[in-house]
């Protein structure tokens, strides 16, 4: 698998609409295409992810953002196979390809990509109280998520646990590996769970939110963490979070999904300063900043998320979107706006024009940030 | 930990004193109050009254009832004489005095009957915990089939049909219709461990059937509850086979309100499985109490309710002591 | 005044009986009087299956638990039955169908009894080569220890006491266990002048003291093995089989008695190696077993259950098997005179004529649950007339016209209010009530029910100062006789001097010289034969006072194994007597 060398330009975008033939470069380590996740249910067909996709090398971090329910965490669960476990009567349709290290994970049998998850690919949950066993120590669950994978004694495995929990900073890890999950601080937990998830050497690490459940200082502890433990582990990392401040720094780049789709992606430099979304922009505007004073800040985005139940045909933000009325040159209301490349680095989905759309973050937007 | 158990330990002697102070109360002061004597039911019918008055002092009904209570209590704890005409018999500790109607030890009664039931209970929550969880696991992953289906109606049938129905109907079928099981009485395991089980089978699985059927519920409610916890998804997301993540993570969480439930029925049911026993004619405790009750046998009702009451009570105990072991966010203090 | 204290509540005998007793049961009327099958009711007449084949296990079961097996104890019917199996008396009734079953035969004593001292001395030789179970030979000690271990009531309660009120004559006897003679012999009224003869004296001459001999409360007891109030588990055996082992409420078992001594017993047979006795709590799962062959006989003698009754009545091969005989029970209402108005004989006539017993008969469960009652002496019993029928109960029909008669009479032409007392655990008599309650409102008689605590019976209508505070003008019962004569079936229920305040069984409270006269006779006769035309005289008397309204003479649908061999009903117990009970062909 290692024999697959890392590009060093970073992910690598391919626009939807590539047909068919163009398929996957060989060298992206992660490649999801036109990926769908659809629930069916009473009410109708819940479309979570409709058509998404990208690319991730090894080493690289992408920053998926978006608001709850916009399909970023059912995107995560979608790589991870996650959806294709449990009951099979409330199993979402998935379609697309995931195709992680040259191995299409959608078509693949369930219990090849189960030896998959864990050991190639890992994932960091929300809140880690709820997301461990209240039943088991916190070093058994490491224990056998590595003797899942790895054919060793326990008490290898457990050396191996606890030389995990040394490595995330948990103090006298020998001691704590036989605490129970409801006896570590919530720091810790995460900390726990991020050794849990770093046992196997994941080459693919998804963290879920993985800050959003503790307090500031301990975010930026864990964030740290993580980066640290990506260079050691050279992992590629999806970082998904409703908070484009947790991306800043750590993503090489950011993908913002709206309504099961992708409206904006890029490096982090041209998302961060370049934005061409008015999500994006309402995004920006939400993050707090240290260097600021909150009573400044814009109000980002007025209205709630989209039902993603019968998604009406055209522009998923334009309920929300401030700019909904500006002239868009004869494209009507119920046209989709599809995602097209700005530059080299950078697509965006919005009916406005790309001059206008610049004039708008330059004049209106930026300077109030 | 062991400042709990003492404390724990005491609570259940202080409960028991209570059970005892209150059975005691109602078998043996309410009649005399009501006017009815515990000298009559002793004698079984009418009798002279020098008879009476001869029955009264033997049994020490004459003396006031504190006295007698304070009588039952030394007797449990350290024996009591009693004048069984041709000498005076001790009986020694655990005395819970003799029967009314048999002249039987009580305590010895107790010991004689308490295999049948607990052949017959322990059996049957084996069966029922083993079937109702297992049926209930099924259902809930079955979720909305077919299976599901059947088996809640199943569990459905299970709770309603009374055990003297299902208990006449069985036999009926399996014995006498399929002919697959012999007609058979309780036989004593030690005596003949077929004959043992053959006996068994039917009041097993009736008895089961009844339990099962609610544990088929509850472990399918609590399955399916557990089955959407984040703790669930971690262990899947570790790659563990889903043989594993049902009986390993979920399972066990699943198990925590059955186990409450099991200790509670397993520790009512060794108190006498009364319906169950009274249709199999099996002689256990609960037709003890049964037979007790009806022919007025004062030290039998006694000793079969203080009997029942030390399974519920230790029961709870050993329940609250698992749930610990189960779960380790519990504290015993 | 003899026998004062001899109120003796055969409640629990009755409710053995009424446990089981079917209720219900409308379309046995064919079933009941059909003759053609041969082989049904077979045995109530006559011997089935006549054989000597020795071997094989008796099965025996009950839904009634035994009260005792200790001899002075023992009261219920069936367990006099069972007791027959392991211990003998004197006198027993003899083993033979018909009549000559109510007779009494010597068992334990060579050749009858002899009379002096007018009647009221009875001098008793015992039998050669008559032994215990370990080998030691019954002598009159032991009859003598036996009869003495009935005077201490505070030990051994249970038995009936007629021994204590013939024999203890002011002594006021303790029993043994306060005897304060070094060898226990104490009770002066019995003498042993020797090993081989026992003397009892009475305080007046009694013929019926053989019956009384005849119980097993009068069997010999070593006094070296009698250990008290725990004889019960383990009794002394002096018949073909001994008691192996013994669990109340579970069941025993009997196994031979090496010491018996065949040519000494002329009613035993001792035919299975084996006996078990199994009580059951399930009652509809014995008639299943019975009726699969598995268990021999329902040795409690109430017959089946509903159920299994509808199954057998239909079944010509099961019903061969069947017997519908008379269990020496009559049930009845009895009016208390001292609650108006049935103090006036006018109102009692009243409630008489306006029942339907039809009706009655149904409610106890048809036609096989009982003959329509005529009188107060039961079939069997020396002296009795079953068609004697006084108030024309047998044509079954509800007699308004006489009815409203009777009440004009009395003075109540529009009727009154009364009370009819039942147990509430028996069906039966509450369904009887139902259906008298229903008859009186027909001509005007308003009564209402009240069901009482049928365990508390001997303190409800068995005390006459509750009976009158409670305006029970009306009181639903059933008796059977404690031994088959008269005097042992009547005299509880209708002698004044019997009148007691809590266990009373004279619940009409009379208390009529002429009829008390009739008893004292009766005692004087030479023999239960002589004795016999008085009580055909107190049952007039009392059927003419109009004091008690017969429901029926009650009969059992019981079914045996066909295996069993010398199946017979001996009408001393209307039960199939398991003296000559066989398993082997």
């Amino acid at each position: 698998m290692t024999d697959n060398p890392s590009t060093s330009g970073g992910p690598v975008f391919v626009p939807e609409q590539a047909g068919p033939g163009s398929r996957v470069p060989a060298t992206s380590f992660l490649s999801v295409r036109d990926l769908q996740v659809h629930f069916p249910t009473d009410d109708g067909l819940v479309k979570s992810v409709d058509g998404l996709s990208f690319d991730l090398e090894r080493g690289k971090t992408l920053g998926i953002v978006g608001e709850s329910g916009s399909g970023k965490s059912v995107t995560s669960l979608a790589i991870m196979g996650l959806h294709r476990t449990g009951q099979s009567r409330s199993r979402p349709h998935i379609s697309g390809e995931v195709v992680l290290d040259g191995e299409d994970l959608v078509r693949a049998d369930a219990d090849h990509v189960r030896t998959l998850r864990g050991r190639k690919m890992a994932m960091v949950f929300q809140d880690p109280l709820s997301a461990m066993h209240p039943y088991y120590s916190v070093g058994k669950q490491i224990v056998e998520a590595y003797r899942t994978h790895n054919d060793v004694d326990k008490k290898t495995a457990r050396t191996r646990a606890v030389e995990m929990l040394d490595r995330v900073g948990i103090p006298e890890p020998h001691r704590r590996v036989d605490s129970y999950p409801h006896e570590f601080s919530g720091g810790m937990r995460q900390r726990a769970m991020i050794a849990m998830a770093l046992v196997n050497n994941p080459e693919l690490l998804i963290a879920d939110e993985p800050t959003t459940a503790l307090d500031v200082t301990v975010q930026a502890q864990i964030l740290d963490l993580i980066r640290d433990l990506q260079k050691e582990f050279g992992s590629a990392v999806i970082m998904i979070t409703h908070d484009l401040g947790v991306v800043a720094e750590m993503a090489d780049d950011i993908l913002v999904m709206y309504g099961g789709r992708c409206v904006e992606r890029g490096t982090a430099e041209k998302v961060f300063y370049e934005p061409r979304h008015p999500y994006t922009w309402g995004l920006l505007g939400s993050m707090p900043r240290i260097d600021r004073d909150q009573t400044e800040r814009l109000i980002p985005v007025k209205g709630s998320p989209p039902s993603l139940i019968n998604i009406p045909s055209g522009c998923a933000f334009n309920p929300r979107c401030p700019y909904a009325d500006v002239p868009k040159g004869g494209i009507t209301r119920t046209q989709r706006p599809e995602l097209t490349q700005d530059d080299s680095r950078h697509w965006s989905a919005c009916h406005m024009s790309q001059e206008e759309r610049t004039r708008i973050w330059t004049e209106e937007i930026a300077p109030k940030l | 930990m062991l400042v709990y158990l003492i404390r724990r330990l005491f609570n259940v002697a202080a409960t028991l004193l209570v059970v005892s102070v209150v059975t005691f109360g109602i078998f043996f002061a309410v009649p005399k109050l009501t006017g009815s004597d515990p000298a009559l039911m002793y004698a079984g019918r009418e009798t002279n009254p020098t008879a009476l008055a001869g029955i009264r002092v033997k049994m020490g009904f004459d003396k006031p009832i504190s006295e007698q209570y304070w009588m039952f209590l030394k007797g449990v704890f350290a024996g009591r004489d009693y004048d069984a005409g041709t000498e005076v018999t001790h009986c020694a500790a655990p005395c819970f005095g003799y029967s009314f109607k048999s002249e039987a030890p009580v305590w010895e009664t107790m010991l004689d009957r308490m295999p049948v039931t607990l052949s017959l209970a322990l059996g049957a929550a084996v069966i029922w915990v083993i079937a109702g969880v297992a049926t209930g696991v099924v259902s809930a992953l079955k979720r909305r089939t077919a299976i599901d289906r059947t088996v809640m109606i199943g569990a459905l049938a299970g709770v309603s049909l009374p055990i003297f129905f299902t208990g006449m109907v069985a036999p009926a079928i399996f014995v006498y219709g399929l002919g697959w099981l012999d007609v058979s009485n309780y036989k004593p395991l030690t005596e003949d461990p077929l004959a043992w089980l053959n006996s068994l089978i039917l009041p097993w699985v009736t008895l089961a059937f009844l339990f099962a059927a609610t544990y088929a519920r509850i472990t399918r409610a609590t399955m399916l509850e557990v089955l959407g916890e984040d703790y669930i998804r971690t262990a899947r997301a570790k790659g563990l086979k889903e043989g594993v993540v049902i009986r390993k993570h979920a399972l066990r969480s699943t198990l925590t309100p059955v186990v409450t439930m099991f200790g509670l029925d397993l520790g009512g049911l060794l108190g006498g499985a009364v319906l169950t026993e009274t249709t199999f004619n099996f002689q256990g405790l609960g037709t003890a109490a049964v037979a007790a009750i009806s022919q007025g046998d004062l030290p039998v009702i006694m000793g079969v309710t203080m009997l029942a009451a030390l399974f519920v009570v230790l029961a709870n105990l050993i329940v609250d002591l698992l749930y610990a072991v189960i779960d380790p966010r519990v504290r015993l203090t | 005044m003899i026998r004062r204290k001899q109120a003796l509540a055969i409640t629990a005998v009755i409710a053995a009986l009424s446990l089981t007793a079917a209720c219900g049961g409308d379309d046995t009327k064919k079933a009941g009087g059909d003759k053609g099958d041969k082989g049904y009711s077979g045995a109530a007449t006559g011997v089935v299956n006549a054989s000597d084949a020795k071997g094989g296990e008796l099965k025996l079961w009950s839904p009634q638990d035994v009260d005792f097996l200790d001899p002075a104890r023992a009261y219920y019917g069936f367990v006099w039955n069972m007791q027959r199996l392991f211990i003998r008396q004197l006198y027993a009734y003899d083993s033979k169908p018909g009549a000559a079953g109510t007779k009494l035969v010597p068992d334990l004593a060579d050749g009858e009894p002899v009379l002096s001292n007018d009647g009221k001395t009875y001098t008793v030789k015992i039998k050669d080569g008559v032994k215990f179970e370990d080998g030691t030979p019954i002598t009159s000690k032991d009859f003598k220890y036996g009869v003495e271990r009935v005077f201490a009531q505070d030990v051994l309660a249970g038995g009936p006491t007629y021994l204590i009120d013939q024999l203890d004559q002011g002594q006021k006897y303790q029993g043994p266990y306060k005897d304060t003679d070094p060898d226990k012999m104490g009770l002066k009224s019995v003498q042993t002048p020797d090993d081989h003869t026992v003397v009892f004296n009475l305080a007046s001459a009694n013929s019926d003291f053989k019956y009384l001999l005849a119980m097993s409360s009068s069997s010999p007891v070593p006094a070296g093995k009698d250990t008290g109030a725990t004889y019960t588990n383990k009794p002394v055996s002096t018949g073909p089989y001994k008691v192996e082992s013994f669990a109340s409420g579970k069941g025993a078992t009997f196994v031979r008695n090496e010491n018996w001594d065949p040519k000494t017993d002329t009613i035993r047979k001792g035919l299975p190696d084996k006996i078990t006795f199994t009580v059951t709590t399930n009652p509809d799962d014995m008639d299943q077993r019975l009726l699969s062959g598995d268990i021999d006989l329902a040795v409690d003698g109430t017959g089946v259950q509903q159920a299994a009754k509808n199954k057998i009545l239909k079944d010509a091969n099961l019903k061969k098997n069947a017997d519908n005989p008379f269990t020496g029970y009559i049930r009845y209402f009895a009016f208390p005179q001292t609650v108006a108005p049935f103090d006036n004989v006018e109102c009692r006539k009243a409630v008489i004529y306006a029942a339907d017993p039809k009706s009655l008969q149904n409610a106890r469960g048809g036609p096989t649950s009982g003959d329509l009652g005529a009188n107060m002496l039961p079939p069997g019993v020396p002296g009795a007339d079953k068609s004697y029928d006084p108030w024309n109960l047998t044509a079954g029909k509800p007699q308004e016209d006489k009815a409203k008669a009777a009440l004009k009479a009395c003075g109540k032409p529009d009727g009154f209010e009364t009370t009819i007392a039942v147990r509430n655990n028996k069906a039966p008599e509450v369904k009887s009530a139902e259906s008298l309650q229903a008859s009186l409102a027909k001509v005007g008689i308003k009564a209402t029910i009240d069901q009482y605590d049928g365990k508390l019976s001997s303190s409800t209508i068995g005390s006459p100062d509750n009976v009158k505070k409670k305006n029970y003008g009306i009181i639903v019962m059933g008796w059977g006789a404690d031994y088959n004569s008269g005097a042992g079936f009547l005299q509880p229920l209708v002698d004044g001097s019997f009148i007691a305040q809590t266990g009373n069984n004279n619940y009409t409270m009379l208390d009529d010289p002429e009829v008390n006269g009739l008893f004292d006779k009766a005692a004087a006769a030479a023999t239960p034969d002589a004795a016999a035309p008085f009580y055909t005289d107190i049952n007039k008397k009392i059927m003419e006072k109009a004091l008690y309204l017969p429901i029926n003479f009650d009969k059992a649908l019981v079914y045996h194994n066909p295996r069993l061999t010398n199946v017979y009903f001996n009408d001393s117990m209307g039960k199939i007597d398991l003296a000559v009970v066989g398993v082997a062909k």
